[in-house]
C-alpha cells in the first residue's frame, strides 16, 4: 500500500509541474499586462512597476525566479494588484472559508444523499422510492446558480429566517452550503440506489439474512460497504465540482473565500495571484483523488494496490 | 443437392409473434422500448417545442428582444407580455427565445466538438490496444483530475468572451467520458467475426474502425451525447453567470439568470421564468438520455 501511494504521489510531480508551466506562459502571453488598466501610469513608472515585479527581465528568468521560489520556499510572490500583500498571505486569508464551505457542503452531499439512495433502494418501488428520486430529480436539474438565488427569494427576502449574504454566524452557513451540497446530494442519492441494488441481490446478502441478521444490520453492515463503491469513486470528481462551484455560490452569498477572490484575479489580469491559486485548486484536486483512490481499494477487497 | 435447397422442399410454417419480433431491427426496437417510457417521450416532445419556440417564435412575435420601453420599465407578466418585461422594458418572453438559441446552439456546437474528439481517442485506444492503449488511457484518467473548469475561466478572461473559444473550450474538457466509454465498446467487439472478416479480406486500419467499428457502437454514442448536451450547457450557463459567456446585446439563458439573480427582490419574474426554462431543458435532455440508454443498452436494461 505505501508502494501505492508512493509510486501515486511520485506520478503527481510531473502533472502539477505541466499545470504551473502551461498557466505561467498561457498568462505572459496574453494581451494587456497587470498595470495597463492604472491610466495615470506614466512611462517611467511603469518601468519601476516591472523592475519591482521582475517583468523586466527575460521570460526564461521569470520562470526559473518563479519555480525556483516555489519549489525551495513554497513562496507563490507578491499580489500584483494588492499592493504590499503576497500571495501566500491572501491564501492564508480567504482559503480556510472556502475550505469550511467545501466540507460542509460534501457532509451534506454525503449525509442526504446516502439516507435518499438507501431509502430508496430498500423500499424499491414505493412512494419513498419515487419522492427520493424525485428530490434527486430536482438536484441534477436545478444549477446550483438557480437554486442559490430563490433560496435567497424564498428564506431569506421572503421568509427573513436568514441573511441574504455574508459570512458571519453560523446561520449564515446553511443556505450556501445547502445549494451547494443538494446537486451532489442528488449524484450520490442516484449512485447508492443503484449500487445498494445490485449488492441487495448478492449470495452473502442472502446468507446474512438466512442466519438471522436483522435487516437493519444487513443492510448497514453488510450491503452498505459494497453499496457505496459507487459513491466512493464519484467523490474525487464531487470535490473537483464542490471546489470549482463554490466561485459562483461565493458570488451570490458574497463570501470572502478564494473562489470569489480567483475569479476577481482573472479578471484583474493579478498574474501571480491567479498563478498561485490555480496552483493550490490543482494540487488539492490531485492529492484528494489519491486519498479517493486509496480509499477505493480499501473498501473493496477485489482491488488490490498495484 | 439443388432440389435440397430450393424453397418448396423447406416446411412452411407461418411464423410466430414472437419470431417476428426477433426478426426486427435493433433500431426498431429501441424506438418502440422507447415510446412506451413517458417520461422519455415528454422529455423529446418538450425539446422539439423549445427548440422550435426558439426558432420561430422571435421571428413570429410583435416584439423584438433589443427594443426598449423605458415608460413601461420592469413589469410583470400580462397578457401584452406574457412572462412580464426587464427594467429596460424589453419583453421577456422574446429574449428569452433568443438567449435559447444561443444556449442551445452553444450546447449543440461544443458537443459535437466533444463528440469529434472523444470518438475518435476512444476508438484509436481500444483498436490498437495495448502499449498504446495504456499511454492514451493513462492521460484521460490524469486529464480527468485537472481542474477544468478553471482553465476555461482562465481562457475565457485572457482571451476574450469569444464564442467559438467558447465552445471549443467547454468541448475540449467534455470529450473524456466519451473516449472511456467508446473505447470499452470498441475493445468488445474488436475480437468479433465480421471485424476478422474485415481483416481479412485486407482493408485498412482506418477503414476498419471508421466504417465497421464505430457504426456497431453507435448506441452508446448517442446516448453519451444525449447526456453531454445538458453539462455543455451547464458549464456555458456556469460562465455566463460568472459573466464570462456570451456578450451583451447577446443573451444566453446563463446571462438572463445572472440578470434575474441580480433583481430579483424587486422583480422575480426576471429569475423564476428564465430559471425554469434553464431547468426544463436541462430535465429534459437527462431523462430523454436516461430513457434513450434504456432503450439501446441492453445490459442496464434488465435493472
Amino acid at each position: 500500500m505505501f508502494r501505492f501511494i508512493a509510486r501515486r504521489l511520485l506520478q503527481t510531480i510531473p502533472v502539477l509541474w505541466f499545470i504551473v508551466t502551461a498557466t505561467f506562459f498561457m498568462i505572459r502571453f496574453v494581451p494587456g499586462g497587470p498595470f495597463t488598466a492604472e491610466k495615470a501610469v506614466t512611462p517611467e513608472i511603469l518601468r519601476n512597476l516591472e523592475a519591482h515585479y521582475g517583468l523586466n527581465k527575460p521570460l526564461y528568468q521569470q520562470y526559473f525566479d518563479y519555480m525556483s521560489n516555489l519549489v525551495l520556499r513554497g513562496d507563490l510572490g507578491p499580489s500584483f494588484k494588492y499592493a504590499s500583500r503576497t500571495v501566500n498571505e491572501i491564501i492564508a486569508d480567504k482559503l480556510p472559508v472556502s475550505i469550511e464551505l467545501g466540507a460542509i457542503s460534501l457532509g451534506v452531499a454525503l449525509f442526504f444523499g446516502l439516507i435518499l439512495g438507501i431509502i430508496a433502494a430498500v423500499k424499491r418501488n414505493s412512494i419513498f422510492d419515487y419522492m427520493a428520486s424525485s428530490v434527486a430529480m430536482i438536484g441534477i436539474c436545478v444549477p446550483t446558480f438557480v437554486l442559490g438565488p430563490l433560496l435567497v427569494l424564498f428564506f431569506a427576502i421572503h421568509l427573513g429566517w436568514f441573511n441574504a449574504s455574508g459570512w458571519y454566524s453560523n446561520l449564515d452557513r446553511i443556505l450556501p452550503s445547502a445549494t451547494l451540497g443538494m446537486v451532489y446530494a442528488a449524484y450520490v442519492a442516484r449512485l447508492t440506489r443503484g449500487g445498494m441494488l445490485e449488492v441487495l441481490n448478492q449470495d452473502y446478502i442472502r446468507t446474512a439474512r438466512a442466519k438471522g441478521a436483522s435487516e437493519i444490520r444487513v443492510i448497514f453492515k453488510h450491503a452498505l460497504r459494497g453499496g457505496i463503491l459507487p459513491v466512493v469513486s464519484f467523490l474525487g470528481p464531487a470535490i473537483a465540482g464542490i471546489l470549482t462551484g463554490s466561485f459562483v455560490i461565493e458570488m451570490i452569498f458574497q463570501i470572502p473565500g478564494l473562489g470569489r477572490e480567483f475569479v476577481n484575479s482573472a479578471f484583474n489580469r493579478d498574474y501571480t495571484l491567479v498563478l498561485g491559486t490555480v496552483i493550490l485548486y490543482a494540487s488539492l484536486i490531485v492529492m484528494l483523488n489519491l486519498i479517493v483512490d486509496v480509499a477505493q481499494v480499501w473498501l473493496n477487497p477485489k482491488l488490490k494496490f498495484e | 443437392m439443388a432440389s435440397t435447397c430450393s424453397p418448396s422442399s423447406l416446411p412452411v410454417t407461418p411464423l410466430t409473434p414472437d419470431q417476428l419480433e426477433q426478426g426486427s431491427s435493433l433500431w426498431r426496437d429501441a424506438w418502440h422500448r422507447l415510446a412506451k417510457n413517458k417520461i422519455a417521450v415528454f422529455g423529446g416532445a418538450t425539446l422539439i417545442v423549445l427548440t422550435i419556440a426558439c426558432i420561430f417564435g422571435p421571428l413570429i412575435s410583435s416584439y423584438s428582444y433589443e427594443d426598449q420601453n423605458l415608460n413601461l420599465g420592469a413589469s410583470g407578466p400580462s397578457l401584452s407580455h406574457w412572462l412580464g418585461t426587464d427594467t429596460l422594458g424589453r419583453d421577456l418572453l422574446v429574449r428569452l427565445l433568443v438567449g435559447g438559441r444561443i444556449s442551445i446552439g452553444v450546447g449543440l456546437c461544443a458537443t459535437i466538438v466533444a463528440l469529434t474528439i472523444g470518438v475518435i481517442y476512444g476508438a484509436v485506444a481500444g483498436f490498437f490496444g495495448g502499449k498504446t492503449d495504456a499511454v492514451m488511457m493513462r492521460i484521460v484518467d490524469i486529464m480527468y483530475a485537472l481542474p477544468f473548469t478553471i482553465f476555461v475561466i482562465l481562457l475565457m478572461v485572457f482571451f476574450g468572451r469569444n464564442i467559438v473559444l467558447l465552445f471549443v473550450a467547454i468541448g475540449a474538457v467534455e470529450w473524456l467520458t466519451m473516449a472511456r466509454i467508446v473505447r470499452g465498446q470498441i475493445m468488445s467487439i474488436k475480437k468479433m467475426e465480421f471485424i476478422e472478416a474485415a481483416r481479412s479480406l485486407g482493408l485498412g486500419k482506418r477503414r476498419i474502425i471508421f466504417r465497421h467499428m464505430i457504426p456497431n457502437v453507435l448506441g452508446p454514442i448517442i446516448v453519451y451525447t444525449t447526456l453531454t448536451i445538458p453539462a455543455v450547457m451547464l458549464l456555458e450557463a456556469f460562465l455566463s453567470f460568472l459573466g464570462l459567456g456570451v456578450q451583451p446585446p447577446l443573451s444566453s439563458w446563463g446571462v438572463l439568470i445572472k440578470d434575474g439573480a441580480e433583481k430579483m427582490e424587486e422583480f422575480w419574474w426576471l429569475l423564476v421564468f428564465p430559471g425554469s426554462i434553464f431547468s426544463l431543458t436541462l430535465f429534459s435532455l437527462n431523462f430523454l438520455g436516461d430513457g434513450l440508454r434504456d432503450a439501446l443498452d441492453v445490459q442496464s436494461s434488465k435493472d
